[in-house]
């Protein structure tokens, strides 16, 4: 779809202006209400949640926030949750399964905050929950990355039914810049790691971790939010008339297989 | 370490010098002492071995291979292996990445990272996963992926609990994405496992973090962990260059697992298998609904 390579893309996402969660819910959704809290510990501004119409249908929305300025940041930590926003998330997704409303997924992300308090209120517990029940979960998911995607803190998001990422956004299993400071032990050779990580929406598409790619204006979303956000909404459509299609037991299976499939080896 | 070993040496053998007369360094076997990355005090490796290679002076639980693990836990012969010959290919082209599996395999005689298969603990029938730090530091790639779903999968099927002995550096950078996506494959396959109502025991080894900890290792209906061994999601390196100050030595030990409610019990590795082949045996009976 674009040849610009991982490098470059990854300037494209960090770029200030670039629309986050807090531009898009106002485009995409309507009604949107806000909930707060996990139930458990505290509220986490770095997952916002919360019930909305789209089109006319109710649907719980998640999403990593990434603030568009120093105090937006600060509220929501740079978009890298503690185990109260994915406790969060899963609150909201159990909600939704409840009422019978399907989850809509946005991600943005660096990763899960790395952290002695996340560390003790445990990080990596809360999310391996998200990503089991979210295995289970009887109501339709549709994720969308929408720049980073980094690491299993963007995958307690990214266990869905259809995966789609906008056109520039990356997915990773560890950001650039760790990858290349734990293989070569050297955090400067960020952007060379990104080339050979395969890590873009096209990478992704022929690994078969992503199902969609949904389009950019020209240079990135900064110059267009609004029609990014159109072509969005045009591909929540679609994805969620595929999925109401279906009977549970088949959402369930596919969304099991979809992720059944991934993994190459000989035997 | 070197000053250790010759402290040790000299204690045993009485030499004043780590120097020999001619001016050469001792020949000193490098397998001959264990320095335990906990308490950093210095043991005979043949004393360590003796104790379970358990460190004498502070109790830390140090890495077995599979082997040696299955080997004190399930009864003898009962292991029936699957999937024994599976092999990782290159999913993102990592350079150099079939060289690197090669040498590794023939260093450790390991295909890769995890052994899994149908056992008898005390008679009793589960499937047992165990991960070697051996391989690559039981990173998480496609095999390690592919096997333990598939060891779920095989347990889901003929109603038989799971015990995992978990242990692993983490993703396996060298496959990059696929390698994430290995943990929502197990994940959902403990789901299904959990929905049948089966039960899943996991044992936490040194050193179980990143995306192990982030999704099956963290998912037992019973998580158990042997003294003293790390666990956690982040590094702590990564930490401390967030916080900018050094952590305390029990940051993401076992015991802190304890504290914080993410374990339910550290039981010693000489009390293990009675333990697991207790915990069994309380699962049989099935309450009221029990047939």
């Amino acid at each position: 779809m674009s040849d610009i390579p991982a490098s470059q893309k990854l300037d494209i996402i960090r770029m200030k202006g670039r629309p986050t969660v807090n531009d898009y819910i106002p485009l995409i959704f309507d009604d949107f209400f806000e909930m707060h809290g996990d139930r458990l510990y505290g509220d986490d501004g770095a997952v916002k949640g919360g019930i909305a119409y789209f089109k006319g249908t109710p649907v719980t929305v998640i999403a990593q926030v990434k603030g568009r300025n120093l105090d937006e940041n600060k509220a929501s930590n740079f978009g890298m949750p503690h185990p109260e926003g994915y406790r969060k998330a899963l609150r909201l997704a159990k909600q939704a399964e409840k009422f019978h409303r399907p989850v809509i997924c946005l991600i943005d992300t660096a990763g899960a905050f790395c952290g002695v308090e996340a560390e003790q209120r445990g990080q990596g517990e809360a999310i391996a929950k998200d990503i089991m029940e979210f295995m289970t979960l009887k109501t339709p998911i549709i994720s969308i990355i929408l720049g980073e995607g980094g690491s299993g803190g963007a995958l307690a998001l990214g266990v869905c039914d259809e995966l789609a990422m906008l056109e520039n956004a990356i997915y990773s299993v560890i950001s650039p810049r760790g990858f290349a400071s734990l293989l070569w032990k050297d955090a400067s050779r960020e952007r060379e790691a990104a080339d050979i990580m395969k890590i873009t929406a096209d990478d992704l598409m022929a690994l078969k971790v992503c199902d969609s790619i949904i389009p950019e204006p020209t240079g990135g979303a900064h110059n267009d939010p609004e029609s990014t956000a159109k072509a969005i909404s045009e591909y929540i459509f679609s994805a969620l008339q595929r999925k109401f299609q279906k009977g549970l037991d088949e959402l369930l299976n596919e969304r099991y297989n979809k992720f059944r499939a991934i993994g190459e080896f000989t035997e | 370490m070197l000053d250790d070993i010759f402290s040790v040496v000299r204690q045993r053998w009485g030499t004043s010098s780590p120097e020999q007369k001619d001016g050469k360094k001792p020949d000193i076997p490098k397998d001959l002492l264990f320095k335990c990355p906990r308490c950093g005090s210095v043991s005979f490796s043949e004393d360590f071995d003796k104790n379970g290679k358990v460190c004498p002076n502070c109790n830390y639980h140090s890495r077995l291979s599979a082997r040696e693990r299955l080997d004190i836990t399930i009864d003898k012969d009962s292991l029936e292996e699957f999937d024994k010959d599976m092999l990782s290919k290159n999913p993102i082209g990592f350079p150099d990445y079939e060289a690197k599996q090669q040498a590794l395999r023939a260093k450790t005689g390991l295909k890769d990272a995890v052994i899994t298969g149908k056992a008898k603990i005390r008679g009793k029938d589960i499937v047992i996963i165990v991960m070697d730090s051996h391989f690559l530091m039981a990173s998480m790639g496609s095999v390690v992926g592919e096997k333990i779903t598939r060891a779920f999968e095989y347990a889901t099927e003929n109603k038989l609990p799971v015990i995992a002995f978990t242990a692993s550096g983490g993703a396996r950078m060298q496959e990059g994405i696929v390698s994430l996506m290995q943990m929502a494959k197990t994940s959902g396959a403990v789901a299904r496992h959990n929905e049948a109502g089966l039960l899943y025991i996991t044992v936490m080894t040194d050193p179980t973090t990143g995306g192990v900890t982030a999704s099956f290792a963290s998912l037992g209906d019973i998580i158990i962990a042997e003294p003293k061994v790390l666990i956690g999601f982040a590094g702590r390196r990564v930490i401390e260059g967030t916080i900018r100050q050094k952590l305390p030595d029990e940051f993401q030990s076992a015991e802190f697992m304890l504290e914080n409610g993410f374990v339910d019990m550290i039981v010693e590795r000489k009390k293990m298998r009675r333990t697991l082949a207790h915990l069994l045996a309380l699962h049989e009976k099935g309450g009221l609904q029990n047939e």
